[in-house]
């Protein structure tokens, strides 16, 4: 089964010891809620389990196997959605969503694309440029990756931001279907995580000084 | 290489004919910087056609560091450049591609706008054949080796100025190959040497400098 595991690992931003000799298991179809104030370091810990930025002592294991031998894999079954949205404000939602998909090897249909911008309720602002949108509809059109996508492995950054009561209520029973089916999510939020959301197992990071 | 084709490369050309304002106004430069010179200098054709080569050559590079940094700036800040590390795809690759498509929108309608600076700077055919030549080799060199110091400074705030005095020391080689070539086409000189050495030059950077932009762009992410 898919899971990820990290062990040992520590990383120092700025001679500030972030973390240290953390360790812990995403098994598959769980929701994992990391929290933590402001500076403890959870951006940090997600692009470590990303792969973008290198721990500096210990490793990341993806199906028992250090992700940095298995990179193509591993991102092959990641969806990642940071801080930034990773969206041009120059092209539209579908245009996005469309270079995106080509640029993950993942098959891609206009009618598909279309669905999913309709469930995330962006109908009639697919060929507006993104920087036209709210920040709100900008994030569901960055959210829409995790409908398009079917990765394992979901690490999302602060995916609740400027989403309205019903975006969150709806990226939270998706969250849910995806942990029902076997998947893995990780996620931070400055709200608490609702009952939609399903079975949370809660992940703290001190900060430390 | 069809994620490449239909991810990297048609988003890059597309996105590049959406802001054409931006690819234009360095050419604007480039032409009202070699049109300043016969101002600056006097109109003497002979004076012209002896600076010429160097002009058009020196406003060639500082008009390509004005638009330089688009090459990952925006990829940069909006997190597309985090999902392009995520993509599968090899870096280098991708690197490539995005080089590729800067030299098409940046530096082919430089070589489009070349007979008319050859004309107002009063260059001979043979003068013009050889910094054409010159043009085709040591664009494609500017672009690749651009793409690692902007890789590089991509993450700073303002890394604009920073930019350019990393780079010009860089292309000082290539600037006195390319001019020299064109002097000794003035003078009925073969000049091939000249253009041996550019292009030995180019295919060290293309074998060289996509990993480096590679490295440049995960350091980057740091």
């Amino acid at each position: 089964m898919a899971g990820l595991t990290a062990h040992t690992l520590t990383c120092v931003k700025r001679d500030r010891v972030l973390f240290a000799d953390l360790s812990f298991t995403l098994p598959a179809g769980s929701l994992t809620y990391l929290r933590g104030p402001n500076g403890a370091g959870k951006t940090s810990l997600l692009r470590l389990l990303t792969g973008l930025s290198l721990p500096d002592q210990g490793e990341i294991l993806f199906n028992d196997a250090p992700i940095a031998e298995c990179l193509p894999q591993f991102h092959a079954s990641l969806t990642y959605i940071g801080h930034k949205p990773g969206l041009n404000s120059a092209l539209s939602a579908i245009e996005n969503l469309q270079y995106w998909c080509a640029q993950h090897s993942i098959g891609f249909s206009l009618d598909t694309a279309y669905k999913v911008l309709t469930i995330l309720g962006l109908v009639g602002l697919e060929d507006i440029p993104i920087r036209m949108l709210s920040a709100g509809q900008q994030r569901r059109v960055a959210l829409a990756r995790l409908w398009l996508k079917s990765a394992d492995v979901w690490i999302l950054d602060e995916p609740f931001t400027a989403l309205d009561v019903n975006g969150i209520k709806l990226l939270e029973t998706h969250m849910r279907s995806h942990v029902e089916q076997g998947g893995t999510v990780i996620t931070t939020s400055h709200q608490a995580l609702s009952e939609v959301a399903g079975p949370v197992t809660l992940l703290d990071l001190e900060y430390r000084i | 290489m069809k994620a490449l084709w239909s991810g990297i490369f048609k988003r890059d050309l597309a996105l590049a004919f959406r802001q054409r304002s931006e690819l234009a106004q360095p050419l604007m430069f480039l032409l009202m910087v070699v049109t300043l010179f016969p101002l600056g200098v006097g109109p003497g054709p002979a004076t012209l056609q002896k600076i010429g080569p160097g002009v058009i050559w020196i406003a060639a590079i500082l008009s390509s560091l004005l638009a330089m940094d688009r090459m990952f700036r925006d990829d940069f800040w909006d997190g597309s450049m985090e999902q392009y590390l995520l993509s599968g795809q090899s870096v280098w690759a991708i690197s490539a591609v995005k080089v590729l498509v800067h030299w098409l929108v940046s530096f082919v309608p430089l070589l489009i706008l070349s007979p008319l600076l050859a004309l107002f700077l009063n260059l001979t055919v043979q003068m013009y054949t050889a910094l054409m030549l010159t043009l085709l080799l040591g664009t494609p060199l500017l672009s690749l080796v651009g793409a690692i110091a902007v890789g590089l400074t991509v993450g700073l705030q303002r890394g604009g100025v920073l930019l350019a005095l990393l780079l010009i020391p860089v292309f000082i080689p290539l600037l006195i190959f390319a001019t020299s070539a064109v002097d000794a086409a003035a003078l009925q000189l073969p000049y091939r040497a000249h253009l041996a050495i550019i292009g030995a030059m180019l295919l060290a950077a293309m074998a060289a400098a996509p990993m480096a932009i590679a490295y440049a762009l995960k350091v980057s992410q740091n």
